[in-house]
């Protein structure tokens, strides 16, 4: 937002230093009791306004269509609010907060929020969405081919990247040569315009869609094969690659006795609320279940299940043990190199100094994948050049020393820049005078310079602990968590808890976001707590030195 | 930091005495100058090296260049989106720097010259819900997002403003507080007069504030384009398309499948990564140091 020129009145410079940076004429103001409402300040309010209407505007016409009224509402109240906000002239200081909170509200307090609620259900794989939701899963999972079901020939074909994006069936249907577009929400026929059909019935274009050629399909036949187009009568598979069939579900659901029976086998299995599955008398469940609320469970599970509770504490062992390595270490080294450079007699410091912070101008996630890389056994930097045939990522402490070093080469020339300003600030009669009484250089560096450092960067040292405390990069980057014991691929000797965490919402073992949830309100507790005692802690040193 | 200011006691020799103090006194910060520099450039220099070396191997390439050939350059822009990931990247890092030190800057001011009712309660709020890092709440904001793309496409996977508003969801915090920290030790008098002299909050902030606060300006928006440009595990969630995909996803995917044999061009995109970096830097170097500190010594 530049500041446009404007205000009438005789020029009356305010006192005080004059501007930095900026080249612009300060306009100066009449001297009026009021502050006037001036032509461009009005300007730019109504512009800004007319801003917000219009993208208020532009976001309610996909709101009206698909009838989410509660979010229209929202949308409104929060447009009424922000006009009457910066229409009146009283509430200046929400004036300059609202903006920013706004976004802090919709992307991260409500996200967390939302995490935290999830941290006491069952969220994750098998337990997805609704009970309504699980028994169109269970009855279109069990369909079967039946004689004389309707087979179509298909095309696999996606709206997104032909390798990652979702999947939607083309089927054509001989007999009748409608073509229909089918995913896991259902069927929805296509015109016959917007179709390319080659013949022998096989779709081969479509307007909106890219058709999936048989090398990219065959990627993702475990995908293809997963994917059942729920139908009135039953549900669509596919059969191969270019085939489907309609077939009949083997299990209904009956609400009369709010269960699923299998009408092959004649097994049931009734509904249990408090784990949100289907369960047979014989203990087996169904692997569809819903979402239910399952209290604090999955507190408890990380706090006492041996499998979860072990790796958590020794986990978290290591986790302190690298946020206090990484942000210690990294200022131990960037002081001492700030301290060893900083004197009156020294030239070329400049140059030093622009050496020296180019691994902080670095991309650090490029860098930390040339680290691992470094650190390769066979071909990597560091064997090579030590002569040393060390497998780094393989053991427990060489990970864990190779990742701290790799921390310490990203994190030390930040220590070192801010470490250089403030010893810019600390007089220097105070050390010379220290001197001139006999106090060794130790000496007066460890009663004069160092306390006074750490008055001035104790907050910056507890913000890049909080930081390395969930440097989720640092570790994913490079060891990936690893290595792994043998009897455990949930959780390796670097994790840190971010990582472990990651494992367990998204890991290949299937996803647990509600345990998940629960290991970040844990996270979330250690990090608050530490913070605050040590802030606590700094601001008594303060009153102390200064 | 061991001294060496054992000059030879009984030297007849005053030249070499006086080196000896030479090097008690300033010879030894020279030392462990250049061993830091050294540190801090050997990972560097085999970047180089790599991005030179033509068969573009990771086991065939060594400390020192060993050739001299821009075909990793050229096979980057050939056969892969690096040109979007740049762009990408650089209009995500810019226009989320920009706007969230306009933001934080709007709420330092607010915390640091009005009182108002809630103040203590939302500089402590701000610090603590930093503290849940965004990326733990993933799961909720894939799936506020798989209901935003459905809503409004512009705004949903696979578009840079879609990532644009995740990333400002942390615009107040760190930054505000930083910045707090440097509005307080401008003296008050300065906008006082101004008050007095007629001038309106919204000309204090933008006339008077904002050009003194320069350098905690640089160094915020420098933060957090680095910030951005390196933030890797949500716009790796958030961006699938090859071509929508930041510098941080798109590299990652030239090594983490075939690691070796495309370390070249992985090695040469770094370079070009570190480019607006390093230009930045270098262009703001005297702001840096005083803005960070200013700022933290107040903090």
């Amino acid at each position: 937002m530049s500041t446009s020129l404007s205000g009438p009145g005789p020029a009356t410079r305010t006192p005080g230093r004059e501007p930095v940076g900026s080249g612009l004429p300060r306009a100066s103001q009449g001297a009026r009791n009021l502050a006037p409402i001036t032509a461009a300040g009005l300007l730019v309010k109504v512009v800004l306004l007319g801003l917000v209407a219009g993208i208020a505007v532009w976001a309610a016409f996909p709101l009206v269509e698909a009838e989410q009224w509660t979010g229209l509402a929202i949308l409104a109240v929060t447009t009424a609010g922000l006009f009457y906000l910066y229409l009146t002239r009283r509430h200046v200081p929400a004036k300059y907060l609202v903006p920013g909170t706004l976004f802090l509200i919709a992307f991260q307090v409500f996200p967390v929020l939302y995490t935290a609620s999830t941290a006491f259900t069952n969220f994750g794989d098998g337990h997805r969405g609704s009970k309504d939701d699980a028994i169109v899963a269970i009855q279109s999972s069990s369909v079967k081919q039946v004689p004389g079901s309707t087979e179509y020939s298909l095309s696999i074909a996606t709206k997104g990247d032909p390798a990652t994006g979702p999947l939607v069936f083309l089927l054509s249907d001989p007999k009748t040569n409608q073509v229909s577009a089918g995913d896991a929400d259902g069927l929805r026929s296509l015109d016959a315009g917007d179709v390319t059909v080659a013949p022998g019935g096989k779709v081969t274009a479509a307007d909106g869609y890219t058709v999936l050629n048989f090398g990219q399909a065959s990627v993702r036949s475990k995908e293809i094969t997963d994917l059942v187009v729920p139908t009135s009568g039953g549900a669509i598979r596919s059969n191969g690659l270019s085939r489907a069939y309609e077939g009949k579900a083997v299990r209904a659901y009956d609400a009369g006795c709010d269960c699923v029976t299998d009408s092959e086998t004649g097994k049931t299995w009734t509904a249990d609320g408090a784990t949100g599955s289907f369960v047979a008398a014989d203990g087996e469940r169904l692997a569809q279940g819903w979402r239910v609320n399952v209290g604090l469970k999955n507190f408890s599970r990380v706090l006492t299940d041996p499998n979860i509770a072990g790796p958590f504490f020794g986990t978290l062992l290591w986790n302190f043990a690298f946020a206090l390595g990484s942000t210690g270490l990294t200022f131990v080294l960037g002081m001492a190199i700030a301290l060893a450079l900083h004197s009156p007699r020294m030239r070329g410091t400049n140059l030093y100094r622009v050496l020296l912070i180019l691994p902080y101008a670095m991309p650090s996630f490029a860098m930390l994948l040339v680290w691992r890389d470094m650190f390769n056994t066979d071909f990597g930097l560091v064997n090579n050049l030590f002569g040393l045939g060390v497998d780094w990522f393989g053991e427990t402490w060489s990970a864990r020393a190779a990742v701290l070093l790799v921390q310490l080469w990203l994190g030390y020339p930040y220590m070192f820049l801010v470490t250089t300003g403030a010893l810019q600030a600390i007089p220097r009669e105070l050390t010379e005078s220290t001197s001139v009484d006999g106090a060794s250089p130790w000496q007066s560096f460890r009663a004069v310079t160092l306390p006074l450092l750490l008055v001035a960067l104790s907050p910056l040292l507890i913000a890049s602990f909080a930081y390395n405390f969930n440097n989720i990069n640092a570790i994913w980057l490079t060891t990936a968590g690893g290595p792994f014991p043998a009897d455990n691929p949930r959780n390796g000797a670097t994790d840190l808890l971010i990582t472990y965490t990651y494992r367990l919402a998204f890991g290949a073992q299937g996803a647990e976001y509600g345990t998940a949830a629960a290991v970040s309100i844990f996270i979330f507790a250690i990090v608050a707590t530490v913070s605050a005692i040590s802030f606590r802690r700094t601001r008594k040193q303060e009153e102390v030195y200064s | 930091m061991t001294t060496h200011a054992d000059a030879p006691a009984g030297n007849r020799n005053a030249g070499r005495a006086s080196k000896g103090r030479w090097f008690a006194q300033v010879g030894w910060r020279h030392v462990v100058g250049v061993l830091a520099v050294a540190f801090s450039l050997f990972p560097i220099l085999f970047v180089l090296s790599a991005a030179l070396n033509p068969l573009g191997t990771l086991s065939s390439t060594e400390l020192l260049p060993t050739g001299a050939s821009v075909e990793n350059f050229t096979n980057l822009f050939d056969k892969t989106a690096f040109g979007y990931w740049f762009l990408n990247s650089l209009l995500i890092a810019g226009a989320s720097s920009f706007v969230s030190i306009l933001l934080s800057a709007l709420a330092a001011y607010a915390f640091s010259r009005m009182r108002f009712a809630g103040r203590r309660i939302g500089l402590l709020a701000l610090l603590l819900i930093q503290m849940f890092p965004q990326f733990l709440a993933i799961v909720a904001i894939f799936l506020i997002f798989t209901t935003v793309t459905d809503l409004w496409p512009s705004l949903g996977f696979n578009t840079p403003w879609g990532l644009f508003l995740l990333y400002m969801g942390g615009a107040l915090g760190v930054n505000t507080w930083l910045m707090k920290g440097f509005f307080d030790t401008l003296p008050r008098e300065l906008d006082e007069s101004a008050t007095v002299d007629g001038a309106s909050h919204a000309q204090v902030f933008f006339r008077i504030m904002l050009p003194l606060v320069a350098p905690i300006l640089a160094v915020t928006a420098l933060l957090s384009f680095i910030g951005t440009i390196n933030e890797f595990m949500i716009a790796n969630v958030f961006l699938t398309d090859t071509e929508s995909k930041t510098l941080a996803v798109g590299m990652w995917g030239l090594v983490a499948g075939e690691r070796n044999n495309n370390f070249g061009m992985f090695a040469a995109g770094t370079l070009l990564t570190a480019i607006p970096t390093v230009v930045v830097f270098q262009l703001l170097q005297r702001y840096i140091v005083s803005g960070l500190t200013a700022g933290a010594v107040k903090g």
